[in-house]
């Protein structure tokens, strides 16, 4: 028997996120925590594991190693496999050269060994910057159906965001007669969304053409679906209706998260026919106090909430004091709020703790100011952080 | 690896007898999101135990759900790890044991099999953290043959409980007595420190004298010519002794001393199950409760232990009850003291309501 696969995923999660500074200082993007318990990469892995695709190559290069860590074995995602399964891919020193991935489409090139390995007929390229449930098989019939070289997720955007997005520009049919990557006169609002999905065989031509040519930028976006267009392949555009966030700037990640607040959120993460799954922490239930209030909010197991918590996401192991007010906040895993501290509209990286009494943000007068604060801080009892401001652990250094 | 740990599952089914009707002692769900069993069996791992036998009778298929491989345990190893030993029956006797000691008879190839010098042997009734390396610590110190484990405590009216007389350290008499409500005694907490090579001979011996009580037939006969040991243990330790006192050792977690003792250090292990964090609605009211992952709550609930996935409607009050996994309270309603057992609905408007001293239980899967 051949052992092959029909459809291998290759996730780009090389990105440093440097717009979600300091969240991403010392972890790339994919890894940032999300809705309490999630990191972003939950999402395109859950994804993949939902739609039957049981092969995913997680392309990693800046600071993979909480990224490395929290993927390991695949075992949370069921991505430990025999044949198949997470793998890791991290840039490596070859016979004749030795590269640091210089595109999207390059890293994809210097890891074809992998995907040919599977001999997979289809290949489905993800990013791992994005907040959204999709069904990928959906979309791998869709590419087969309509016998595509190459089919493009997309989502209806705002006509005046359609500029900061590769706009594809569609016959009636859904197929692909222009690609502009962020045009200043967009012609439609469909975006890519950086999902591809790929017939194996065509991928391989074009990277491997793209790679001799040195005058490439080696990404998908900018040479890769032009070049396809322009040699006549068919390229598909297939419509995505449901939510979907880029979560690439401190305030998209702060409005992601905030969308899993409410009576009906405007994205449901407890969906038991769409599970996202992660690396569960071994905490105890939380408990809430005697004196606590609690209202609107999501809190994952372990925190000890003796204070007040009001429209805010909180993950594991969190400690509110006393007195403490938590409004319209996101605090990640292992923070302290002492007694008497107020946070309002601040994001709380892992393992910051802010002393009794002080006041972390405020709510915004006009456009919105998100505080940020990174991870391992300090801040001293009675500290004011003002509205906005963005202090970063590792280096000290504050930004407003 | 100096010892093999052995858990008994099964030994005091009949103490709960409502929650291990269809279960073993050891997979009684305990404090949100445990069950009975990952507390011996973290102390164990956190012991540097690596190999571990788990006995089983019957209504073991929870268990096995539970304990899976051992992987989240960290047991899932290629050298000992975790084993579950079913009951071995055979052609010419195939009764189910009916003892410890006839339990024990049917694992010596187990036994044999191990190469760790020690045994530590408990049961799953009872909730607390224990250091076995301390024990045997203590057991190789004062050169004991067998340490038995006990906690100093009052007893209940009319509680049945295995006393220890302790003189010094030394065990001078066992034996089973009813309590009077208030009086403080040496209650054996099921753990023994021995040698293999003593447990061995013991099981060997008692095949052939048949001897089927390892209180009475062993322990007892040889408190002279053996030197037995008791051990105090000094921590938090709730015993799992009937449905009041597993209520409320449920509920003892409420205290934060103990919450501390038990899960400070976040190293009571549990099989992992993926559930999204838990959410609180607009009018959720909620006080002095523990609260598992995957719970959605619009009501109010106090003095309570939320398993995973429980939904609290709108209008709801949950009051000094412990409530597990997937249960669906409606709106409206309210419940005072039950236990409800997995899997329970209760639908809008119902007033459910036992008392601190007798907690009303509703059975898996029950719809109210």
């Amino acid at each position: 028997m051949v052992r092959k696969k029909k459809c291998v995923a290759m996730l780009l999660a090389g990105g440093q996120g440097s717009r979600l500074y300091p969240l991403t200082g010392n972890i790339a993007k994919p890894a940032v925590s999300f809705g309490g318990k999630y990191r972003i990469i939950d999402f395109p892995l859950s994804n993949c594991v939902n739609s039957g695709i049981d092969t995913v190559g997680v392309l990693t290069q800046y600071q993979p190693l909480v990224l490395n860590d929290y993927i390991g074995n695949g075992q949370p995602w069921d991505l430990d496999r025999s044949f198949g399964g997470a793998h890791i891919l991290s840039p490596y020193q070859a016979k004749h050269s030795s590269d640091w991935y210089k595109g999207t489409a390059n890293a994809i090139y210097q890891n074809i060994h992998f995907i040919k390995q599977f001999d997979p007929d289809y290949v489905l390229i993800l990013s791992g910057d994005h907040i959204y449930k999709m069904n990928y098989s959906i979309m791998l019939n869709y590419h087969i159906l309509n016998d595509a070289d190459c089919t493009i997720a997309a989502i209806n955007v705002d006509k005046k965001d359609a500029s900061r997005f590769g706009i594809l520009n569609t016959r009636e049919d859904g197929s692909v007669y222009q690609f502009e990557e962020k045009p200043a006169v967009p012609k439609s609002t469909l975006a890519s969304m950086g999902i591809y999905v790929f017939t194996a065989q065509k991928l391989y031509k074009y990277l491997e053409e793209d790679c001799s040519d040195t005058k490439s930028s080696n990404d998908f976006g900018k040479d890769i679906l032009p070049k396809m267009l322009n040699a006549g392949e068919k390229m598909m555009a297939y419509e995505f209706n449901g939510y979907w966030k880029d979560v690439g700037t401190i305030d998209s990640l702060y409005e992601a998260n905030m969308d899993l607040l409410g009576d009906n959120p405007k994205f449901n993460v407890a969906d038991s026919n769409w599970k996202i799954q992660s690396r569960s922490p071994l905490a105890p239930p939380h408990y809430i106090g005697e004196h606590s209030k609690v209202g609107n909010s999501i809190i994952m197991s372990g925190c000890e909430i003796d204070g007040t918590v009001e429209n805010s996401v909180l993950a594991s192991n969190v400690t509110v004091k006393s007195g403490a007010v938590i409004k319209n906040s996101i605090i990640m895993a292992d923070c302290v709020i002492e007694e008497g501290a107020v946070v309002e509209y601040s994001i709380i990286d892992e393992r910051t703790s802010v002393g009794k009494n002080a006041v972390i943000g405020a709510e915004p007068a006009e456009k919105r100011k998100i505080t940020v604060l990174g991870r391992d801080i300090n801040i001293p009892e009675g500290e004011k952080v003002v509205a906005g401001m963005i202090i970063d652990g590792a280096n000290g250094g504050e930004k407003q | 690896m100096r010892a093999v740990g052995i858990i008994f599952s099964n030994i005091h089914d009949h103490n709960v007898a409502e929650l291990a009707r269809i279960r073993t002692l050891g997979s009684i769900p305990f404090g949100g999101r445990y069950r009975l069993i990952d507390f011996p069996l973290s102390n164990m791992v956190n012991s540097g135990i690596d190999t571990v036998g788990i006995i089983t009778k019957s209504n073991y298929q929870s268990l096995m759900d539970h304990v899976g491989s051992g992987k989240d345990w960290d047991l899932a190893r290629k050298d000992g790890g975790l084993i579950l030993l079913p009951p071995y029956g055979h052609a010419e006797n195939s009764m189910l044991y009916n003892s410890r000691l006839e339990a024990l008879k049917g694992i010596t190839s187990f036994l044999f099999r191990a190469d760790e010098d020690y045994v530590v042997m408990t049961d799953c009734d009872a909730v607390c953290r224990m250091n076995y390396n301390d024990i045997i610590d203590n057991h190789i110190k004062e050169h004991a043959d067998i340490t038995l484990v006990y906690k100093k405590r009052m007893l209940n009216e009319g509680e049945r409980a295995q006393r220890l007389e302790v003189a010094g350290n030394r065990v001078t008499g066992v034996n089973v007595k009813t309590g009077e409500d208030g009086e403080e005694a040496n209650i054996f907490a099921n753990v023994f420190v021995l040698k293999k090579s003593l447990l061995l001979s013991i099981v060997l011996d008692s095949i052939s004298r048949n001897y089927s009580h390892f209180m009475t037939d062993i322990v007892a006969r040889n408190l002279n010519s053996m030197r037995i040991i008791g051990y105090e243990h000094k921590g938090f330790l709730a015993a799992i002794t009937s449905l009041q006192a597993y209520y409320d050792s449920n509920l003892a977690l409420l205290n934060k001393e103990i919450r501390d003792e038990i899960f400070g250090d976040r190293s009571v292990f549990t099989k992992v199950r993926d559930s999204a964090p838990t959410k609180y609605g607009n009018f959720a009211v909620v006080k002095n409760s523990m609260i598992a992952d995957g719970c959605l709550i619009e009501g109010e609930v106090e003095n309570s232990i939320l398993f995973r996935n429980v939904k609290v409607g709108r209008g709801t009050v949950v009051k000094n009850s412990i409530v597990m996994q997937n249960a669906v309270l409606g709106e409206n309603c309210t419940l005072n003291c039950i236990i409800t057992d997995k899997n329970v609905t209760v639908t809008d408007r119902k007033v459910l309501s036992g008392s601190g001293n007798h907690p009303f239980y509703i059975s898996k899967g029950i719809m109210i």
